[in-house]
């Protein structure tokens, strides 16, 4: 009982004495971060909007591959020679286009793209509302007509008059 | 009737778009480039580090630019036509290696031959990033003012040089 409880204060202390060791070997990889951490957040959330074009669903910002860290050094020196973050993007898409952009600028070759999900939608909405009118008035349209209601009738005090 | 035609319709009508976008590359993406100058840059040559080559030297005739680098598998596959291209010296073939190792550059054109009129290296991609490379081999075909005209993403093929390249080359030449 003894040894386990040394074992489990090893273990809950053992993680306390690592970070000072690791964040030894992370502070040399992660020498531009620690240079400017302000520009780096600033790199982050501007990267988080443009696509990576090697790997399509990632961002700038997440995306490992080569060609993403080299944007990101690129939006890092772009950045530290004071650019905006507009003129950053309008360099971007001077050379890759609109796709790099998570969010594309509205106009004519991407109203569908914007606007093709509304159309959809509403559409959906016009075939509900005429679906559910007829509906209605199905409902509402008696199922015999008045002479024939007149007509089953006799015929059932006939067949009642029959049985007795 | 109406009642099974309109939802058999919508649905010929999903089918379709979902044809069209499976036999899409999503790695096509189309260049803003194309139309435009071509960027500027001035790079060492591979072969000579002494020299540089600018994008203005080519002014004045039809070139093309390929993109490429020994890491690169695909540029294999292109590499035999381009080697052949060079030969028939229909049109000047320029490599851009990007992101390479000399060494490895110089002993991958000796391997697979070399059909490059001038080699220039962008060890850091940067010129790379300037003509929106994201994918090598990328081959830009450049017109006699320096405008890019067409930019062919991944391998050259055969299809892609009968097709659109030589005629294309052709036109501009005349």
């Amino acid at each position: 009982m003894k040894k386990f409880g040394l074992l489990l204060a090893l273990m809950l202390l053992l993680p306390l004495s690592l970070p000072p060791l690791l964040s030894v070997s992370w502070a040399k990889e992660a020498v531009p971060v620690a240079e400017n951490p302000e520009l780096e957040e600033r790199m982050i959330a501007l990267s988080e909007e443009l696509r990576c074009l090697v790997c399509q669903n990632e961002t700038i910002a997440a995306s490992r591959a080569d060609f993403a860290n080299d944007l990101r050094r690129e939006i890092r020196e772009q950045m530290s020679a004071d650019k905006s973050d507009k003129e950053i993007i309008d360099f971007l898409v001077a050379r890759y286009g609109d796709f790099v952009l998570y969010r594309p600028p509205v106009k004519s070759s991407t109203m569908f793209l914007w606007f093709g999900p509304f159309i959809l939608l509403l559409a959906g909405a016009i075939v509900l509302v005429i679906y559910l009118k007829r509906r209605r008035k199905r409902i509402e349209e008696p199922i015999l007509s008045e002479q024939q209601l007149k007509q089953a009738e006799a015929l059932l005090k006939e067949g009642k008059g029959n049985s007795a | 009737m109406t009642r099974f035609l309109i939802p058999l319709a919508a649905f010929v009508v999903l089918v379709g778009f979902l044809v069209v976008g499976l036999g899409l590359n999503p790695r096509q993406v189309p260049s803003p480039l194309i139309g435009k100058p071509a960027p500027e840059f001035q790079l060492q040559q591979l072969h000579q580090s002494e020299k540089t080559l600018t994008s203005k030297d080519n002014l004045g005739k039809v070139w093309l630019l390929n993109v490429w680098a020994s890491w690169c598998v695909s540029c294999r596959e292109e590499h035999p036509l381009l080697v052949q291209l060079a030969k028939s010296g229909i049109v000047p073939v320029y490599g851009l290696n990007y992101k390479d190792q000399r060494e490895d550059a110089l002993r991958w054109l000796k391997q697979f031959g070399d059909p490059y009129t001038v080699s220039i290296v962008d060890p850091e991609g940067r010129t790379g990033i300037d003509y929106g490379v994201y994918g090598v081999p990328e081959t830009y075909v450049i017109d006699k003012n320096g405008v890019i005209r067409y930019k062919q993403i991944g391998p050259v093929t055969v299809d892609a040089l009968q097709t659109k390249i030589l005629p294309l080359v052709k036109e501009l030449q005349g």
